[in-house]
């Protein structure tokens, strides 16, 4: 299976704070891929280096290489936007603009200048059919993406995402706002997506990264200790301290 | 002293205060209404509000060209000031590094605090002569200098209201958009502003009242002579300017038909407010 993004000797600081120390990592395209670790632990750091959400923290400082399909998206010549592009995000809390569901959609291929390439009502149909929540707003497109429920503003986040057709979906705790009936419904559609994508996701959920995630990568301290099949990594531990982590010994 | 006497004795006392407020307001509009009665009386409220002449020594008091004046001079200024100071929020909120805007900021709220006479001294011996060499005629009191000394006015309450409001946007909005591959100025124009749009309209009609309301800056500049603001190089006289230029030397009909000036001023003011309400309340 072929590395989609690797990174090389990441470093992350936030002015004088380590948030990363040398994480070097491989994840599989067509794969969903958890990173869990206790609080702190620079799993969300992680993520959002690679997108570059991190560019406009003051004071922050990245060094080594994040290569998405061997491109180094921190050489001097790429174009943040072509690797948001490329890369889409769902966030801890849902994030819907204050604007109706229809808007929500297609803010990402207005900004990107598409509006004319592509209908957009098909676009808005067809994320909202691959987030499962077409059923549910159909009829209801004007509505106010702020007047959905929890679960459906994080879907209705992840169709948003969907809609510029990213090879990578970036998630950060997407389920932490959620009740357990919408938090199953992210995961379905996880295992649904990822076929077309390949799937990043933190969580701070265990039980949440065994049933959902085909890899699995445990950080602690900024570290990444431990890196393997999400099978292997739950039942055969080769780390003491993922051992102790997964056990619920700490964290 | 037990807890809860306390408890109550404060409750009591800051609803006397809130309820005294709001009854000086309604005593003040009281009064300004019984001083007007007479001139309403006589002249008759029509003749005054849209009568074009305003010669007390004649018996005509029409305020029609004052409210043209306060209205077109008040809507100029707004012209000017709200691109600059919509400009200057976003660039204090969004652009300016932080040890820019450490000095920047303080700068522009320094500038409300500027009594305003001395905004129409400047007014007065820098902008008249400049714009009386442009216009090649008059002394340069006019309309248009009464409006750039109001926007320079308006400015700061704008500028400081408005990037208030953009930097209480939600910062997960403008992660969003930059997730969606938005750039910067997208973010700004596409979210952030119309998330805090509601803050900046009320930032605008605050900036309105106080340009209505300008008294002092507008004698200096704006000529006051009781006409039509024709040309923006002309003169004119604003409500305010009317009442307190002539306050002094009127009687009897005269001094109540500037008390009617107050009162179509303090309606004036309260529409714009309830506007300004209105336009805050309304949903997203």
């Amino acid at each position: 299976m072929n590395p989609k993004i690797q990174t090389k000797e990441l470093d992350f600081h936030y002015g004088k704070v380590q948030a990363l120390k040398k994480v070097t990592l491989d994840i599989k395209e067509h794969q969903v891929t958890a990173l869990i670790g206790p609080s702190g632990c620079g799993k969300s750091t992680f993520l959002r280096t690679l997108n570059r959400m991190n560019d406009v923290i003051p004071n922050a400082r990245l060094e080594g290489a994040v290569f998405l399909d061997g491109l180094n998206i921190y050489a001097p010549e790429v174009d943040v936007v072509e690797v948001r592009k490329r890369v889409g995000m769902v966030f801890q809390q849902p994030n819907p603009f204050p604007k109706s569901i229809y808007e929500n959609v297609i803010f990402g291929p207005r900004m990107l200048g598409l509006n004319h390439r592509t209908n957009l009502n098909d676009v808005v149909e067809k994320s909202l059919r691959a987030s499962g929540l077409w059923d549910e707003v159909k009829d209801n497109l004007g509505k106010s993406g702020m007047a959905l429920s929890g679960g459906q503003q994080q879907r209705l986040c992840i169709a948003r995402a969907l809609a510029i057709e990213p090879e990578i979906i970036l998630m950060d705790e997407p389920c932490s706002s959620l009740d357990p009936i919408s938090t199953l419904r992210i995961e379905e559609l996880m295992q649904e997506l990822k076929g077309k994508y390949t799937i990043v996701i933190v969580t701070h959920n265990m039980q949440q990264a065994a049933r959902a995630s085909d890899w699995t990568g445990f950080f602690l301290l900024g570290e990444m200790v431990e890196y393997g099949p999400t099978s292997e990594i739950f039942s055969r531990p080769k780390d003491k301290r993922t051992e102790d982590y997964i056990t619920g010994r700490f964290g | 002293m037990p807890r809860y006497f306390v408890d109550r004795l404060s409750r009591h006392t800051v609803s006397i205060f809130g309820i005294a407020a709001f009854l000086i307001l309604v005593l003040i509009a009281l009064f300004i209404l019984k001083d007007s009665l007479p001139a309403l009386k006589e002249v008759g409220l029509i003749d005054i509000l849209f009568g074009a002449k305003w010669y007390p020594s004649h018996g005509s008091f029409g305020i029609l060209t004052m409210l043209a004046g306060s209205v077109v001079t008040t809507l100029l200024a707004l012209a000017i000031a709200v691109p600059l100071a919509l400009g200057c929020a976003i660039f204090l909120a969004e652009v300016a590094p932080p040890r820019v805007r450490s000095i920047t900021r303080p700068a522009v709220e320094l500038l409300v605090g500027i009594p305003s006479v001395v905004y129409g001294l400047v007014g007065m011996i820098v902008l008249c002569p400049f714009i009386a060499r442009l216009s090649g005629t008059g002394s340069g009191s006019s309309v248009l200098a009464a409006a750039i000394v109001l926007a320079i006015m308006v400015l700061p309450t704008i500028t400081s209201i408005s990037e208030d409001n953009l930097r209480a946007v939600p910062v997960h909005y403008k992660e969003g958009a930059f997730a969606l591959g938005a750039t910067h100025w997208q973010t700004i124009y596409h979210v952030l502003l119309p998330a805090a749009r509601r803050g900046i309209t009320a930032a605008v009609i605050l900036g309105t009242g106080r340009a209505i309301g300008e008294t002092m800056a507008m004698i200096m500049v704006i000529g006051n002579s009781p006409i039509f603001p024709t040309s923006i190089f002309g003169p004119a006289r604003t409500l305010t300017g009317n009442i307190a230029v002539e306050i002094a030397s009127a009687t009897g009909i005269h001094e109540s038909a500037l008390f009617v000036t107050g009162l179509v001023l303090f309606i004036l003011i309260m529409l714009i407010n309830g506007i300004g309400l209105i336009a805050y309340r309304r949903r997203v």
